[in-house]
Formats: structure tokens, C-alpha cells, sequence
């Protein structure tokens, strides 16, 4: 039978044309032309050619934050998508237990980063915090506003509090999904745990990790509100990711030029590995 | 109505810089009217790709080759141009 072919539906596609147009070209057009200029105020420009863009490749501060940005990452994901893995494949299955887990679960992701944010300085700190003056009655000298390996530790934690349950529920949207034949068919092979864990549930858990990856790559490559709120990128700069770098040096400091230009530096790192991790998705279900 | 894009900041060069990508983008579609079905083939990469996920290619690679260029070498970016349409056509061609 032959296909239909009607460009009119070209037309239902307008509306978010239109949409995005005003969203994301037009604000991301404003960029690219601020990259280029210099400004003092008072929608009055200058021109200033590649030189923000050098300014930003030779900068210090720039690979430092860009480093510990990469550091950050890594570790949430050396944690989070392991734990969230372990939670899933314990997590019930069937009976009364399912709901309340999925509910426990959801809670974290449905607070606003900044809440989560205050609720960590708070709960962090030496004098009223649960957290920090429990720590410190331990004996062990914890002070996230002054030490900055304490910083990093309370970031990564509310960071993993907040996000692992993501990981959670995807992977065990993934288990569930698995027909319980694959299991009688382990049980009469009489296939170990292990086993059914590494040639059942991994490799049918393997799509949604790859997007729990991705997801949590890009959030915590793009991650602001959280660390912001707990310590401002400090002690010192010690936890100052990109994008706090980017708002300190655009709003703080009111340098739109050197700022569009980090920023456009920073969306194209972000458009590469979205587009690395989308191909090996699509490439990954191609071969399937 | 007046539409007043002074905020915008437009400069001459950022205006050539976006028609280019629209007149490629254009001359995508026309490529497309011709020849429908995007191409898709499997290249050096060992993954399908169509005309689209070559642009796209060249234009992300072109921009690093750009960002490396300013970095490495300097801001005199007319090799780095001429290296990024070399890279293009190797996209094109083998990708």
C-alpha cells in the first residue's frame, strides 16, 4: 500500500516552532552576539571579536571549575547509580509494600532544588543542624562553611539524597517489566543470584540506565540551585561548578561578554556528550 | 506595532554567522525535496547516519575546531575556517 504523503502536517508542527523560537534561538542568538561585544550598561555595545573567547581558554578559573564540575559528576554517578540499582532489585515487588516504596521513593525528587538546598545548610550545621552537631559530638571535626573537603562531602550527599531515587524508579520500571518466565526459566537452570542479576536483570535494566546516566550526567553537569544555596561555591572556590561560575561572573559581576562566551563554551560541551549518549541509545536499540 | 531588537545587540558579523546557518539549513531542505529519505548510510563511525547527523557533525566539530584554534594557536581564525570545511567535507564524504 502506498503512503500518504501530506506536507500540511508540517503546519501542526508550528506552535512549537514558535515556541522554542522565543525559549531557546532567540535567547541562545543574544548569547552569540553578546560573545563578541563588550557592554557597560545601557543596551550600549562594543565590539570585542574573539576576545572573551581567549580570555576564557587561557582562564584558570575557567578549567578549575570545569574540572571539579567533571570530578562532581563522576562521583554522583560512581554512587548513585550503583545504590540505585541495589535499592531497585530490593525494593517488593507485589503487596502493600510496592506503593509506599514508590511513594518514599518520589518524595525527594518532588522538593524544589532550593528547599533542598536549605534544608542541607541547615541540617549541616554545627550549631542547630542534626547532622553537623551529631558529626562533631562523634568527635570528628565536620564544618562544611570552612573545610572544603566537608563542603564537598555535604554537597555529594544532599546530591545523592536528592537524586538517587530517580535512578531508583527507572531501574525498577525496568525490573518489573521483566515477564517472571526469564525467572522460572533461571530457577530451572538453577543460575545463581548473581547470575540472574548479570544475564537477566542488568541486561534489561541496561536502557533505562543508560537514560539514568544521561539524566544524572546532565543534571549534575549542569547543577547550580543546590550547591549555591549550602555554600555559595565556597569555602574559597573550592565547590564552584561551572554554572555558579557563569552567574557569579555574568550577574555578580555584570560581565556579559566573557559570561556569553563561557556560556556558549558550556553548550557546546553539553550538545557533545548529549549527542555521544543519544547515539549510543539510539545505537544500542538499533542493535537490538 | 513596533519591534525594537536593540536588546539583541546584532552586529553585522553574528548576522552573517546566522544566515549561513540558515541558508544551509535551507539548502538541507532543498537537498531533502530532491533527494527524500535524509541518505541514511553506515560510515567510519559504524553507526547510521543521515545528511542531518552529518551537518550536524560538521557544525559542532567546526566549532571546537574554531574553540581549539583560538586556544592553541591564536585568534587569526581563517585557517581554522578552512581546516573546519576540510573536516565538513570528510563528514560528508566518509562519515
Amino acid at each position: 500500500m502506498d503512503k500518504t504523503w501530506n506536507n500540511k502536517a508540517w503546519f501542526l508542527v508550528l506552535p512549537v516552532l514558535v515556541l522554542v523560537a522565543f525559549s531557546a534561538v532567540i535567547p541562545l542568538m543574544t548569547v552569540v552576539n553578546y560573545s563578541v561585544q563588550d557592554t557597560f550598561g545601557n543596551n550600549v555595545f562594543f565590539w570585542a571579536g574573539t576576545e572573551w573567547f581567549e580570555e576564557l581558554l587561557h582562564s584558570d578559573r575557567f578549567w578549575e571549575a570545569m574540572v571539579r564540575n567533571l570530578i562532581f559528576s563522576f562521583i554522583i554517578l560512581a554512587i548513585e547509580v550503583p545504590l540505585g540499582i541495589f535499592i531497585a532489585l530490593n525494593m517488593p515487588k507485589k503487596g502493600w509494600g510496592v506503593p509506599v516504596c514508590l511513594v518514599l521513593m518520589a518524595l525527594p525528587l518532588l522538593i524544589p532544588w532550593n528547599v533542598v538546598g536549605t534544608i542541607w545548610q541547615v541540617f549541616g550545621r554545627n550549631d542547630i543542624g542534626l547532622l553537623g552537631y551529631y558529626v562533631n559530638a562523634l568527635g570528628f571535626n565536620y564544618n562544611y562553611v570552612q573545610d572544603p573537603f566537608d563542603a564537598w562531602v555535604t554537597v555529594i550527599i544532599m546530591d545523592v539524597w536528592h537524586w538517587t531515587s530517580l535512578v531508583v524508579l527507572l531501574c525498577y520500571a525496568g525490573l518489573v517489566s521483566i515477564p517472571d518466565a526469564f525467572y522460572q526459566a533461571a530457577k530451572i537452570d538453577g543460575a545463581s543470584r548473581w547470575a540472574v542479576f548479570r544475564y537477566i536483570q542488568l541486561p534489561k535494566m541496561q536502557r533505562v540506565l543508560l537514560i539514568a546516566v544521561l539524566l544524572r550526567f546532565m543534571d549534575s553537569f549542569m547543577i547550580y540551585t543546590e550547591p549555591f544555596v549550602v555554600t555559595g561555591g565556597g569555602p574559597g572556590n573550592s565547590t564552584t561548578f561551572l554554572s555558579i561560575d557563569l552567574v557569579k561572573t555574568a550577574l555578580g559581576q555584570f560581565d556579559l561578554g566573557p559570561a556569553a562566551a563561557m556560556s556558549l563554551v558550556y553548550f557546546l560541551i553539553i550538545l557533545l556528550l548529549s549527542w555521544v549518549f543519544y547515539t549510543v541509545m539510539t545505537n544500542y536499540d538499533a542493535e537490538r | 506595532m513596533n519591534l525594537d531588537f536593540s536588546w539583541m545587540a546584532w552586529t553585522w558579523p553574528t548576522a552573517a554567522f546566522f544566515g549561513t546557518i540558515l541558508l544551509l539549513l535551507c539548502g538541507m531542505a532543498a537537498w531533502e525535496y530532491v533527494s527524500p529519505g535524509g541518505n541514511p548510510r553506515i560510515g567510519i563511525l559504524r553507526f547510521e547516519t543521515t545528511r542531518g547527523d552529518r551537518l550536524f557533525l560538521s557544525l559542532l566539530g567546526s566549532a571546537f575546531i574554531h574553540l581549539a584554534w583560538l586556544g592553541l594557536v591564536g585568534p587569526n581564525l581563517w585557517w581554522a575556517l578552512a581546516l573546519s570545511v576540510v573536516y565538513a567535507v570528510g563528514v560528508f564524504r566518509y562519515v
